[in-house]
Formats: C-alpha cells, sequence, structure tokens
C-alpha cells in the first residue's frame, strides 16, 4: 500500500479546539500522510458531519476513500493499521499495546471527565475535582516512568498512542490550570510527565496542533457565555 | 500453575465477555471468583486503578478493562482460531467502534432504564431504544454483528442476551419491543444459543434475585 494518498483521499471533519480531533491529526502527520482538514463551524454541525457520524454526530471523523470512521481512538488505530509502513503508533509487544490501550481508555473515561468541570467549577466540588485530577496525573507519572523506560516519551524513543491519547489534552490542561486558577502539571510531583508535555508539544508531528492556552481560554469563555445567553445547555 | 488466569464474579457480564473470548478461542485458563464485597488482596494488587473485575492474568502480568484484554487475547494468541477481529482495518474500526457504541451508550442507557421508575423510566427507554435502532440496522444481513459466527462485536453486546429479559422481569417493562427489533431478538437468542457461549451463563433465578435486591436499592425516585 502507498505510504502517499492525494488529499481527497484522506479527510478529517473537527474543529481546531477538541482533543480528539488532534488525536487523529497526529496520528496523520506520524505517518505523514498528507488530509484536507475540514473545518466544523462551532455551534453548527454540518450535512457532512451528520451523515458521516449518524450515531453520536460528533467530531473527529475520518473520511477515507469515502468511507468513514469516527472514535478518535478507533481513528488512530484504524491509521495505525493501513498506513502500516509508517512508524507504528502502537507498540509492538501485546502487552505493552493493553497498557497503552488502557491508559488511553482511562484519560477517556476517568482523567478528561474530571478536567473539564474544574474551569467553571466551585468551593468544595472543585477542589474534589482537582484532587481526581492530581491523583490521576500521580498514576500517569508512574505509568510514564514504567513505559518510557528511561525516554523521552511513553512511546520510547517516538510518540506513540499514549502520547498521542494523553498529550492531545495537554492544551486543556494548561487551559484549565488558568481559568480554575490552579496548578496541576507539577515538577515537584510529576516531573517526569513537565518534561514530557515539553517534548510532545515540540515533536514533528504534534506541532503546531497543541492550540495556545489563550486561544482555547477565549474559547472556553465564548463557549459559556453563547450557552448562558441561549439560556438553554 | 495455570499460564492464564481470569479473575471474574458469578455475574459480571463484562467478564463473561472474556469467558467467552477464552472459550470461543479454546484457551485453557483458571477462573478465579471474586467477591466484590470483600475484595482479595490479589485482586487489589493487579487492579489497582479500578478495583474491579475482569482482570486476565498472564504469565504473571495482569491486564484490566475488558475490551483492552479481548484485543490482547486476540494479539496474544494470533494462531487460536478462531480471530475476534477481521483482517480489514475498516471492518475492525467497525467492530471496535460498536463495541465503545455498546459500552458508552447502549448498557448505560439501559441500566438508567433499569434504575428508574415512571416518567424518567419512560424517557429513559425513549433513548436505549432510539439507539438500539442502530444495532437493528447493523443486523441486516447478518446473523451475528461479526458476521456468521460471534466475533468481536458481538461479545460486547452479548450480555443483552441475558440480562435483558432478567430487567424486564424484575421491572416489569418491555425494553425491546418484538415489532420493532426483531432483528435483534433474533440475534439475543442466536448468541444464547450459540457453541462455547450457551454453558457459560449464569443461573437465572440468581440473577433475577440479584437484581431485583439492587434494584430496591438504587432505584431513583421520581422527582416531586
Amino acid at each position: 500500500m502507498a505510504n502517499t494518498s492525494s488529499t481527497h483521499d484522506v479527510k478529517v471533519l473537527g474543529a481546531w479546539p477538541s482533543p480528539f480531533v488532534i488525536r487523529a491529526r497526529i496520528a496523520l502527520n506520524i505517518k505523514s500522510v498528507e488530509y484536507e482538514f475540514l473545518a466544523e463551524t462551532p455551534g453548527s454541525k454540518s450535512q457532512l458531519l451528520l451523515q458521516s457520524n449518524p450515531v453520536h454526530k460528533k467530531i473527529p471523523v475520518l473520511i477515507h476513500r469515502g468511507k468513514p470512521i469516527a472514535e478518535s481512538l478507533v481513528i488512530v488505530q484504524y491509521i495505525d493499521e493501513v498506513w502500516s509502513s509508517g512508524p507504528s503508533i502502537l507498540p509492538s509487544d501485546p502487552y505493552d499495546r493493553a497498557i497503552a490501550r488502557f491508559w488511553a481508555a482511562y484519560v477517556d473515561d476517568k482523567f478528561f471527565p474530571s478536567l473539564r468541570p474544574i474551569k467553571s467549577a466551585q468551593g468544595e466540588e472543585k477542589a474534589a475535582l482537582v484532587k481526581q485530577v492530581n491523583e490521576g496525573l500521580v498514576l500517569l507519572e508512574e505509568a510514564f516512568q514504567k513505559s518510557s523506560k528511561g525516554k523521552a516519551f511513553f512511546g520510547g524513543d517516538r510518540i506513540g498512542y499514549l502520547d498521542v491519547a494523553f498529550g492531545s489534552m495537554l492544551g486543556w490542561l494548561r487551559a484549565t490550570e488558568k481559568m480554575g486558577e490552579v496548578k496541576l502539571l507539577d515538577e515537584a510531583k510529576t516531573p517526569g510527565l513537565v518534561q514530557w508535555a515539553e517534548s510532545f508539544c515540540a515533536d514533528g508531528a504534534v506541532k503546531g496542533l497543541i492550540p495556545d492556552t489563550e486561544k482555547i481560554v477565549e474559547f472556553a469563555k465564548l463557549i459559556a457565555a453563547r450557552m448562558k445567553g441561549s439560556g438553554s445547555s | 500453575m495455570a499460564e492464564v488466569k481470569l479473575f471474574r464474579t458469578w455475574s459480571s457480564p463484562f467478564a463473561l465477555r472474556i469467558v467467552w473470548a477464552l472459550e470461543v478461542k479454546g484457551i485453557e485458563y483458571e477462573m478465579i471468583y471474586e467477591d466484590l464485597s470483600n475484595k482479595s488482596s490479589m485482586l487489589l494488587q493487579y487492579n489497582p486503578v479500578y478495583k474491579k473485575v475482569p482482570v486476565l492474568l498472564h504469565k504473571g502480568k495482569p491486564i484490566s478493562e475488558s475490551l483492552v484484554i479481548l484485543e490482547y487475547i486476540e494479539e496474544t494468541w494470533k494462531s487460536k482460531t478462531p480471530s475476534l477481529l477481521p483482517e480489514d482495518p475498516y471492518q475492525r474500526a467497525m467492530a471496535r467502534f460498536w463495541a465503545k457504541f455498546g459500552d458508552d451508550k447502549i448498557l448505560p442507557l439501559i441500566w438508567e432504564a433499569f434504575i428508574k421508575q415512571g416518567k424518567d423510566q419512560e424517557e429513559a427507554l425513549v433513548a436505549v431504544q432510539e439507539n438500539l435502532k442502530y444495532l437493528e440496522v447493523e443486523l441486516r444481513g447478518k446473523k451475528f454483528l461479526g458476521g456468521d459466527a460471534v466475533r468481536f462485536a458481538d461479545l460486547a453486546f452479548g450480555c443483552l442476551a441475558n440480562l435483558v429479559s432478567v430487567f424486564e422481569e424484575v421491572t416489569g417493562v418491555t425494553l425491546i419491543d418484538r415489532e420493532k427489533f426483531p432483528l435483534l431478538l433474533t440475534w439475543m437468542q442466536n448468541f444464547m444459543d450459540a457453541p462455547k457461549i450457551r454453558d457459560t451463563w449464569p443461573p437465572r433465578d440468581k440473577l433475577i434475585t440479584k437484581f431485583r435486591a439492587l434494584r430496591e436499592t438504587l432505584i431513583v425516585k421520581e422527582p416531586k
């Protein structure tokens, strides 16, 4: 299978703020696959999106040769398997793959859901959420130490599945620190992750995709205002 | 000492997925039953993050989260047929998509309908049925979600085959309507009776007792 494809062969439906969309784009970059990025307008869903992901009506959707795939981690695995001659995203050993998948699922099932509400939470609720996120970061630090084996990334020398799954969240992590006036990634508690975050954002496949913290903060304020204004969520 | 051990409870539908995968592929394993009200130190050691079943222990190394375990089994015992996932990357993506859809939408919505009552339950049932429609469509022209035989997506949804009727008996409400979901009901029966699967079901009367008691403690009162 050729490693290159014409731009219209591969499309990503998405939006710049979404960490889930970022995952798909990083994966395509790892494989040096050119693609067309179709940006959804915030607040509305295109016909193409509704047709390609009728079940969830959410981004990202990868459209490859006209066939749509939804769910960011399903997309990343698909990209890894289709463009198999490019650098591997998942590790090769089945146990290492299981560990990567486990922690990626943890990011989605536990970590991100506790991170997201912090920016608008108050008092006790906020403290509880911050505690949960911090505990999660300690777990992820441990996972990082085990997985990286002294190298820069969860995937070792190169970014891999878990780097993509977790690293895609860094924009929102930093924006949450700013909006929630709370420190989450801490050199004292999670030194490995602090270093990793820098290396990840500087990686060739990632560069330009993690939005500036300020931009996300502005975007989050816009969404909050829109929700208040419309009187419904 | 068995090379493969599975930590499970007698009733956990997620652990059953692993039983099915191991049975279907003919992999030898030892079952270790947990009492979740009194978790073993082994379970806490092997799944410190969630402290739940299933946990697969292979050559002393633990793996948690049922869908992660299924992928591990598939990749580790490559020579053991049948393959749970197809060869084609797009078909694989579809199988994974449906499995995730089950865990993220169908099962939680069914649970909502189970623990609610009155108008809340009615609303939850509507949501369940809206989403089950996708499965009904997916089953057109197929005996199983995986095609001719039980595969990855079937294992993911398999618990519906016995739990739906348990829930219906406990709540007195129809979850899956014969007229609206004929293919789904046929699939449930086929899965129930499938070779290797049919001998694994937990005792129905025990399930009724358990879920009746659970509903009593968890039932969400309608807001006044």
